[in-house]
């Protein structure tokens, strides 16, 4: 192909001994499109980069230093904070962390309001996670769309526990309040209501050739890599591996329940690519309604909440639950020395491993295509700090 | 043919690594496993991985829990295998005066990350590791933060870290 | 009662730091700076429900052409010195509301050891919005609280001469 224009003169240029660099660009921590307080150093050969180099930590507020202070009680309202899109999991891991140590069992009405609570929280955070990638790819109208969803289920979610977005719900040994009453009926007519919805969103947005071409073939991740970098959750299932922590190593209620796992299958180009990402959680959504349903449905009677102790000190040992939060395999590892402060809390975050691969996917890509990355990955920056 | 149970993976790894191996500990599969020599711990972590029946393709969890009792930091390997779905713990114990440890990031990329944290928290030296500098905390921070000793600075770039309480007065 | 086209042809008189105020006012440009847990309220401030854009905020990306600093979240030691920065690139006149506790004074974070206390221990803070994380309706009122203050300063008119001078 011969070159034309202002190509010709910059190829003259170039054969003439002009020299290039790569740029060193800082984007972040305040940045509109990085979700949050992320940073990355991007080197860059033009719009091409060369590498973005994640930088984190601007939002490290020592949440697991604090769980050695604040007791095994008053550590709940700080795991709100660790993921404040989807706090009802952070709680529950919490709570879960706590009764195997104790071995306490909770009651079957208690997981049940868990699990309903957790869906709910799942649809929200999904729910935001599309909105705002379709923002960041420069679509504004659908993130109106999903919060004014978002805002319907905030209001179920405060009638249930009285907050909005940092709900400490659940306690160690059960949850803090029954469901009120009528609460069902809200709840059964939000999910007819927004049931439907959802294929709107795709006629809206999914398959329009605009949104799509931004998020075709960029970033594919094959599964063993996705294994490798530990990615979990929709950023894993959106490379092909058909895992879900609510179907593999179950917990609570879910074996009683029944859902698909949706995954990535390449439907418009590699598989693995931010578009398989995407679709992943789009269709989760649909899930959590069916497992909604189905709670609501057998939601059965009794108390809500296992007598604990007040001063409660489970027994020295540790111990690693998982739980499929919206980010996905959410792990915490809790070690008692017998006190009644917890010795170590540590907790292992999908986005953390998210923000891990990074560096190896960005290389080659667009600089813009760097902020369909973040958004298709679903970072949340206190996830990554803690 | 899937190898399994904890108590299985603990007898293939002693009869592999010998001494290097300690006794099996953990009652429930979350947290059923084996402390390792630190000079050990990659071979180990390469064995888990590579060897059929074993497959443990995933490195879940890197934490480091310091014991001042008992003058140690253990840093802790959460494995899973997502072939056979089945997991088991490693410990590794290191002095606290002077901690390290090999770095099993050429095993499982999974661990790069996860090391620079424990490094930064807990001051652990990996060794091996390829670019180990801090993660959270920023570069001029004083200390290691997760070790139970660790005193906060009293003020950081001329920002004060403490804050009179309102209530008090 | 229809009020289109009733009125007589008139002027309206006012002074000239009201008038200068009130345009000021109704045009508050916001910094898109989400900090941690607090951003999400702030995003939804923003979207269909409470809808800021009533008061005349509107959400900017860059601080060189905000008027205003939310700061909303926790603000972490690492963090501080770069929102100073973003601070100093904002041109005059420049406010900052601080919302919910931890950006007031470290909130449930005074524990940690990695976070500021208070972002006014950084840079002066107008209007303090409590709440963890503060509802939407509470950063209007914030918001709201900014607007009286603007609309009672004086720029242009002279200041009367102090009685001790």
């Amino acid at each position: 192909m011969s070159l034309t224009g202002f190509e010709v003169e910059i190829q003259r240029e170039v054969d003439g001994g002009l020299t290039t660099e790569d740029m060193t660009l800082s984007m972040g921590p305040q940045h509109p499109s990085t979700h949050g307080v992320l940073r990355f150093v991007v080197r860059a050969d033009g719009e091409v980069m060369k590498e973005a180099i994640p930088d984190i930590g601007y939002l490290h507020r020592s949440i697991e230093k604090i769980s050695e202070k604040v007791g095994w009680h008053g550590f709940m309202p700080y795991t709100d904070r660790v993921d404040y899109v989807a706090a009802m999991f952070c709680n529950q891991g919490w709570a879960m962390a706590a009764e195997r140590l104790a071995s306490i069992e909770v009651p079957k009405r208690a997981e049940y309001c868990r699990i309903i609570a957790a869906e709910f929280n799942r649809i929200q955070s999904h729910l935001l996670s599309v909105g705002s990638m379709a923002m960041d790819i420069g679509a504004y109208t659908p993130f109106i769309h999903t919060v004014r969803e978002r805002e319907y289920i905030n209001d179920l979610i405060e009638e249930l526990c009285g907050a909005r977005l940092t709900f400490n719900y659940m306690r160690i040994g059960g949850v803090a309040w029954d469901i009120p009453p009528g609460w069902r009926e809200k709840a059964l007519s939000f999910l007819e209501r927004f049931e439907p919805l959802i294929d709107e969103y795709n006629a809206l947005i999914s398959y329009n050739k605009i949104y799509t071409e931004r998020l075709r073939n960029v970033a594919a991740i094959s599964a063993q890599e996705a294994i490798d970098y530990n990615l979990v959750g929709p950023n894993l299932r959106g490379s092909g591996v058909r895992y879900d922590v609510r179907r593999d190593l179950p917990y609570s209620v879910y074996p009683e329940l029944d859902f698909d796992v949706p995954v990535g299958s390449g439907e418009l180009g590699t598989l693995g690519d931010c578009f398989d990402r995407y679709m992943v959680r789009m269709r989760e959504m649909k899930e959590s309604c069916k497992i909604l349903r189905q709670c609501l449905a057998q939601l059965p009677q009794g108390p809500v909440i296992a007598k604990v102790a007040r001063n409660f000190k489970p027994a020295a040992g540790d111990c690693y639950v998982r739980i499929e939060s919206a980010r996905g395999d959410m792990g915490w590892y809790v070690v008692s020395d017998g006190t009644a402060f917890p010795h170590r809390c540590k907790i292992r975050t999908g986005s953390f491993a998210a923000m891990s691969i990074i560096q190896k996917v960005s290389r080659n890509l667009m600089i813009a295509d760097l902020i369909a990355v973040i958004a298709s990955f679903d970072l949340v920056a206190p996830e990554i700090d803690r | 043919m899937a190898v399994s149970d904890p108590a299985a993976v603990h007898a293939v790894l002693r009869s592999h690594f010998g001494d290097a191996i300690g006794d099996l500990a953990g009652t429930r599969p979350d947290n059923a496993g084996t402390t390792v020599a630190p000079s050990a711990i990659v071979e180990v972590c390469r064995f888990l991985k590579t060897e059929t029946g074993l497959a443990f393709d995933c490195l879940s969890n890197l934490s480091g829990v310091d014991y001042p009792k008992r003058n140690i930091i253990e840093v802790v390997y959460h494995l899973y295998s997502y072939r056979y779905r089945h997991l088991f713990v490693l410990k590794v114990e290191a002095p606290r005066d002077n901690p390290a440890v090999s770095s099993v990031a050429g095993v499982w990329s999974a661990a790069e990350w996860q090391e620079r944290e424990v490094f930064d928290l807990l001051g652990v030296t990996f060794e091996g590791h390829p670019d180990l500098r801090r993660i959270l905390m920023p570069e001029d921070w004083p200390g290691h933060p997760l070790r139970k000793d660790f005193v906060e600075p009293e003020e950081y770039h001329g920002i004060s870290t403490s804050r009179e309480s309102l209530l008090k007065t | 009662m229809s009020l289109i086209n009733t009125a007589p042809e008139m002027a309206l008189t006012t002074k000239i730091d009201d008038f200068l105020n009130w345009t000021r006012k109704s045009s508050v440009w916001y910094m898109l700076f989400g900090l941690a847990c607090c951003a999400i309220e702030m995003m939804q401030t923003g979207g269909p429900r409470a809808d800021l854009d009533r008061f005349g905020a509107a959400p900017r990306a860059t601080p060189r052409v905000s008027d205003l600093i939310i700061v909303s979240g926790t603000l972490t030691l690492k963090m501080a010195l770069r929102t100073k920065v973003l601070y100093d690139q904002m041109p005059d006149p420049k406010y900052v509301i601080s919302m919910g506790s931890c950006a007031n004074c470290g909130g449930l974070f005074q524990l940690a050891y990695s976070v500021c206390d208070g972002v006014d221990k950084v840079i002066p803070v107008d209007v303090y919005v409590p709440g963890c994380p503060p509802r939407p309706e509470a950063l209007t009122e914030g918001l709201i609280k900014l607007q009286e203050k603007i609309q009672q300063e004086r720029w242009l008119v002279r200041k009367p001469v102090a009685a001790n001078a």
